[in-house]
């Protein structure tokens, strides 16, 4: 673990290299460009609005403010997390050439997804603030804790990008089951809804390592509260522990990947 | 490791897995369950494993050219895999001091989508080059690859020699203490090559280590003082580069059977110089080829013909026995043919493959044929490179005022005959 890390910062450069490939390569020859980075966290978001009104009109409740921010807040983190993994578990085969044919540690190609899709999150995080400032949600110290869930969330989506770009070198399953349970994750991960809806089902969600980060966010952004302490805590051990644990099974497996690929 | 031992590499094994894999879970399961049972057991390893290399060592000393021979699938580029740590061996270590580069397939780091100049900066970092680096670096790579006028174009918009060019210019401004050269100087065109080649000598000559595999035993052995010889993944020798290629070849020198369906055939071909069979000769010199042939039954009308080709087997010259006023041979069943051809040895330095062919006298219909029956090496003189000596001789060379009469060019120039033409 320490010795993959020591290998990574001496590629500073090459991590940098390749990430800005993923991002050059993503918006060329597209008349659009850049503007998709912006365009597609609205879509989400814009989503996750109609949901919310549709669950407003249907349960007759009126329909908050605070939610659809609450929405906007959770679902641009959200789309990175999937983004980053579904781009991250392929990083390794989309690679094939260079894993194959050159040496330089491996470790690059899904960091470099997942730090390319964490460019469009910066897009998009923009835009979520202007959104913010456009309803009025206001701004408290609580934002401070932002840092460290964000810090969080890129951890656990790399340590997944990380063990699953292995994986499914190895085994071409594993692409597939990775879309299949990202499609079906949105259900499982309080992000078009709060876990709180479900009473004291709530902790069978939480247990998601993303949602009392996702939760969090809103908590400190849109509520001003300080977010669950202990749920906090596990998401963030649960990140850190995963990301030694995957790098330190991508460090072991990384030889026999010329030859498996 | 001795203090200016670059590269040691000390009984190493390459073991690979023949045939597929599971690559699906949906193989691996059932096979899973099959073995869990007991019913079938798995393929012993002996069966399905496959050594790429066996027992391999050889160290390399800073500042010298080592060169690696050996036939297609002798295990040459999985030597340089694990050099290059893209693979490791099964067993066995390999200990490199310093930074090793490759020019292995200079264009894998490229993106089609990227333009030239993005691709420089991108495979700079592939490669290990630091941003400065290829900063510093960026106009020599570009000067030398020759594409001044379309590095902000996107690569995937060059023909294929101008990605290679670019592949190979990048790969050549990489600074290392070990470079690993595998059949690159065949990239682009004429002039291009001479730049590698060039390129390849002035990093010799600014003393990197260099292990270089290549099928052209003409440039390794200019490049490479001391080789090692291969042969399905075992070290067959290790020397001096001209006297490892001589026994490269006489491993391949065989004498055939005569096989169940053939009649007749070539049973062996032999270049000596006279005395004794060789595989090297000097240029100028005699070299004699033998060819021996035996009928099963009666063949009539028959006439031997040996073509010379180069390595890339571009035929350089031929004869037959019809040509040189012999007659027609018959042989009878059972009996031996034995031809000499004497031949003024008037090639330059390099490798050439003798082809024998027995046709009809008259039809001219090829009876049998064996292509590269034979390989010779041809020492060079040290007046003339090329393919062919045309003992050259200084019969002026007169410095002084400049006078208007001109040498007078014959209008006509007299043509070579064809040559590649059968009899």
């Amino acid at each position: 673990m320490i010795e993959a890390i020591r290998e990574l910062l001496d590629h500073q450069l090459l991590l940098y290299m390749i990430t800005l490939r993923e991002i050059r390569v993503k918006y060329k020859q597209s008349a659009m460009g850049m503007l998709w980075a912006v365009l597609m966290p609205l879509v989400i978001v814009g989503a996750g609005v109609i949901v919310r009104y549709a669950f407003a009109m249907v349960s007759g409740k009126p329909l908050m403010m605070l939610d659809l921010t609450s929405v906007a807040v959770k679902a641009a983190p959200w789309a990175f997390f999937v983004a980053a993994i579904r781009f991250g578990a392929n990083s390794l085969i989309v690679n094939e050439d260079l894993v194959t044919k050159i040496y330089l540690p491996r470790l690059v190609f899904p960091l470099a997804a997942v730090g390319s899709q964490l460019i469009d999150f910066l897009v998009a995080a923009v835009v979520v603030s202007v959104f913010l400032v456009v309803a009025g949600a206001g701004l408290s110290a609580h934002v401070l804790w932002l840092p460290l869930l964000l810090g969080s969330l890129i951890l656990l989506a790399s340590a997944l990008a990380i063990l699953l770009a292995a994986a499914s070198l190895f085994y071409r399953d594993v692409k597939f089951i990775v879309e299949v349970f990202l499609t079906f994750a949105i259900f499982f991960t309080p992000v078009f809804y709060d876990s709180a809806t479900f009473g004291p089902w709530a902790p069978l969600l939480l247990v998601n390592p993303v949602s009392p980060l996702l939760e969090g966010m809103s908590s400190a952004v849109v509520l001003h509260r300080s977010p669950p302490l202990a749920w906090i805590s596990y998401s963030v051990v649960f990140s850190v522990v995963l990301v030694g644990v995957a790098m330190t099974t991508f460090r072991r497996l990384e030889p026999l990947f010329a030859e498996n690929v | 490791m001795a203090e200016d031992c670059v590269l040691d590499v000390q009984g190493v094994f390459k073991r690979f897995k023949r045939g597929e894999r599971h690559h699906s879970l949906r193989d691996l399961v059932p096979s899973l369950a099959r073995r869990l049972v007991g019913r079938e057991r798995a393929p012993s390893p002996d069966q399905r494993d496959f050594w790429a290399l066996q027992d391999v060592s050889f160290r390399v000393q800073r500042g010298e050219a080592f060169g690696i021979i050996g036939a297609n699938g002798a295990g040459k580029s999985t030597i340089l895999k694990l050099l290059t740590r893209i693979m490791r061996p099964t067993r066995g270590t390999i200990r490199v001091a310093g930074r090793v580069s490759a020019l292995i397939e200079v264009s894998a780091g490229f993106h089609r989508d990227l333009t030239g100049r993005e691709n420089i900066y991108l495979n700079g970092a592939i490669l290990g080059m630091t941003m400065p680096e290829i900063r510093q670096r960026f106009d020599a790579i570009v000067a030398f690859s020759g594409l001044e006028d379309f590095i902000d174009t996107p690569v995937k918009r060059y023909s294929s020699g101008m990605f290679a060019r670019l592949g190979f210019s990048v790969a050549a401004h990489v600074d290392a203490d070990v470079l690993l050269v595998d059949e690159v100087l065949s990239v682009g065109d004429y002039l291009f090559q001479r730049k590698c080649i060039e390129r390849m000598n002035a990093i010799v000559a600014s003393g990197v280590t260099i292990v270089f595999v290549s099928h052209n035993l003409r440039e390794l052995t200019s490049l490479c003082r001391r080789s090692l010889l291969l042969e399905r993944g075992t070290v067959q020798m290790i020397g001096p580069t001209a006297e490892v290629i001589r026994t490269y070849f006489s491993h391949g020198q065989q004498s055939r059977e005569l096989e169940a369906g053939k009649e007749l055939l070539i049973t062996r071909v032999t270049v000596h110089d006279g005395k004794g069979s060789g595989v090297q000769f000097p240029s100028g010199g005699k070299l004699y080829v033998t060819v021996d042939a035996r009928a099963r039954t009666r063949h009539e009308d028959l006439s031997v013909v040996i073509q010379i080709v180069d390595e890339h087997q571009y035929p350089l010259f031929d004869t037959c026995t019809q040509r040189l006023s012999s007659g027609p041979i018959t042989l009878d069943a059972d009996q031996e043919l034995t031809c000499t051809f004497e031949l003024d040895l008037s090639l330059a330095e390099g490798t050439f493959h003798v082809n024998a062919f027995l046709h009809r006298y008259l039809t001219n219909r090829p009876q049998d044929r064996w292509l590269s029956a034979a390989t010779f090496f041809v020492k060079g003189a040290p007046t003339v490179r090329g393919i062919v000596n045309l003992h050259p001789r200084l019969t002026q060379c007169h410095v002084g005022p400049s006078d208007n009469s001109a040498v007078p060019v014959p209008s006509v120039w007299e043509t070579a005959p064809p040559v590649g033409r059968r009899p």
